[in-house]
């Protein structure tokens, strides 16, 4: 029989620990296929964050070397600048990089290190049990802005990408999200872009990908997706933020 | 030369090719000469990061992609180094930590000063674990220990702290540089992150759910720190044959001393020097031996008693400790340092 499906060879074997429903499972799902594709297994080197996704060195057939929380830019920029010729990428979540991480990443991708980010957002800390996020947006209920988020209690959130658009030496950024089968194809088209762009040696780049976390948000898994759609991406807009390739300007 | 050029010079023959710190005196030369250095040194890698806190993380990635790699600060600093410093002990990463240190705590001032010696043998971090902490007291030893260091450090997997102080970063001495190492010359590793290619992947971690294999890997770092603390004690030990009364003291303090002891060697006092050159691991073993000499020890350091506290476990209730201490970045003359010594040796009717 043919085969027409099956796990990249860039992920392990190891059932993932995700909850049902998680985002994260897709987007290492995704990446291991974008790795696959370009052929880069033997060169890769991820880093993984503290977060939900710490043990992703079980999941991906890749070097991968851990950062503390909110260090991975820091730790990208070394490694990076130590081996240039190899592609390096930092996974982090909204607290890592939008919280204790944004002086690392913010200044990284000023001065235009040439490695990829995939920032994975879902508004809130998942790990550590659900507690509100630089993401989160007004009005979400978390377990530490109790009754939803309010901005005279716990102020506005932050658009990391946006602010991470206008620093010169970020080369590609992009916002998608994991809530349907087209917006996973995209963000599959994004991280695979992202790749081409560091190394072609253009600076930095970043893909926010939108993702449901159904255990800390109390929802089902397909209404966590349908809240994605209707609510978190009118706060966080999808689409290319910024694109010095000069490719069209939609990668899609 | 200058103290903190000495140490970026060294470094560089040690084969050191990467520096990542962020500005703080009296330590500024150090990035000024490596920034400028490494521009003209092959593969060199210089970048003035946005924080203490960046610039020992971005250590830890070039170290795991295998360089040799320091980074330098003072006190402030440092304290913002810790985090960094913990994951560089748990994940087993070499790397070189200078501290030109000075008057603390807080911002304190650009003064010499010793007060970081808890933070630095301690581990300073979160965690149990140990720096290789090495005090050096003069130009030349900035350069001989400086060099060492970067051996040290891939020697054991860990990283290691160059404790100096804001005089010898900026005292100028003549001093004779250890010779280059070819890159291509450094011994392999085995473990770093360069890409799967040929090999099976591997992943550097410090997260270890499981608490028996935390347990386990506590007790892998306490035996490398039981090898360390078995073959990597140094210690100078100056006019102490005959001596009646014994000095200690380390880095700037010890040569301060040391011209107070050739003072007062002069009325005819026996009194000697013992000088750890290692504050981790600690010279204790020789510090015990003095007792079947010696009861009496002195211990001067530039704070207000820290050291003081390793000689009393060193020497287990045997013999009497008294402490001149003096914080805040204050230099005592060796005229200073005599009088008390000699004061005590006549107080304790030693002569």
């Amino acid at each position: 029989m043919k085969k027409v499906f099956s796990r990249p060879k860039s992920l392990k074997t190891t059932p993932f620990h995700y909850c049902p429903g998680c985002g994260h499972s897709i987007l290492h799902r995704l990446i291991g296929e974008v790795i696959d594709e370009m052929n880069i297994q033997d060169r890769t080197i991820g880093i993984p964050p503290a977060g939900c996704a710490v043990l992703a060195y079980f999941y991906f057939d890749i070097d991968m070397g851990e950062a503390s929380h909110g260090r991975a830019a820091a730790l990208a920029t070394g490694m990076k600048r130590a081996l240039p010729d190899r592609i390096i990428f930092t996974y982090q979540g909204d607290g890592d990089i939008a919280a204790i991480g944004t002086a690392e990443t913010i200044h990284a991708a000023a001065r235009g290190e040439n490695f990829t980010t995939f920032f994975i957002n879902n508004g809130v800390y998942g790990m550590t049990g659900g507690q509100m996020a630089p993401t989160t947006i007004i009005g979400q209920v978390t377990t530490t802005s109790p009754g939803g988020r309010m901005v005279s209690r716990d102020g506005n959130p932050i658009n990391l990408s946006e602010m991470l658009a206008v620093a010169k030496g970020s080369a590609y950024i992009e916002r998608t999200s994991l809530s349907s089968p087209a917006n996973i194809l995209k963000t599959k088209k994004a991280i695979a872009k992202a790749f081409r762009v560091q190394m072609e040696g253009r600076g930095f780049s970043l893909v926010e990908v939108l993702s449901p976390c159904p255990t800390n948000w109390k929802m089902e898994p397909v209404e966590a997706c349908r809240w994605i759609d209707e609510v978190m991406s009118k706060h966080f807009l999808l689409g290319v933020l910024k694109d010095v390739t000069g490719d069209r300007k939609d990668a899609h | 030369m200058r103290g903190n050029h000495i140490v970026g010079e060294s470094a560089i023959r040690a084969g050191c090719r990467f520096y990542f710190g962020y500005p703080i005196t009296p330590q500024n030369e150090i990035p000024e000469y490596m920034a400028e250095r490494l521009s003209k040194v092959e593969g060199g890698v210089f970048v003035q990061a946005e924080s203490e806190v960046a610039s020992i993380h971005m250590v830890i990635g070039a170290s795991m992609a295998g360089a040799r790699v320091m980074t330098s600060s003072s006190g402030p600093g440092i304290s913002l180094k810790q985090e960094g410093i913990s994951f560089l002990s748990a994940l087993e990463l070499p790397a070189v930590i200078v501290n030109m240190s000075r008057g603390g705590p807080g911002l304190g001032n650009i003064a010499p000063s010793q007060s970081d010696y808890f933070q630095a043998t301690r581990g300073g971090g979160h965690g149990d674990y140990r720096n290789i902490v090495l005090a050096p007291n003069s130009g030349q030893e900035l350069a001989d220990l400086t060099y060492n260091a970067f051996n040290l450090a891939d020697k054991y997997r860990t990283p290691v702290i160059i404790l100096g102080d804001g005089m010898l970063g900026q005292m100028m001495e003549p001093v004779e540089l250890p010779p280059e190492i070819p890159i291509k010359k450094l011994p392999p590793k085995d473990w770093t992150l360069t890409g799967a290619k040929g090999r099976p992947s591997r992943f550097i971690r410090s997260l270890i759910l499981d608490p028996f294999e935390e347990e386990e890997h506590n007790w892998k770092l306490m035996r490398k720190y039981e090898r360390i603390t078995k073959d990597e004690v140094r210690y100078e030990a100056y006019l102490t044959e005959d001596a009646r009364l014994i000095l200690i003291a380390f880095g700037i303090a010890a040569r301060i001393a040391k011209g107070a002891i050739k003072r007062i060697r002069e009325e005819g006092l026996k009194v000697g020097l013992l000088r750890p050159i290692t504050l981790w691991p600690f010279p204790n073993k020789i510090i015990k031996e003095f007792t079947k000499k010696v009861r009496h020890f002195i211990v001067f350091e530039m704070n207000m008693g820290q050291m003081v506290e390793d000689v009393k476990l060193s020497l287990e209730g045997m013999g009497e400790v008294h402490f001149y201490g003096r914080p805040g970045g204050v230099i005592p003359t060796p005229l200073e340092v005599a009088r008390v010594i000699t004061s005590y040796y006549y107080q304790k009717r030693l002569g």
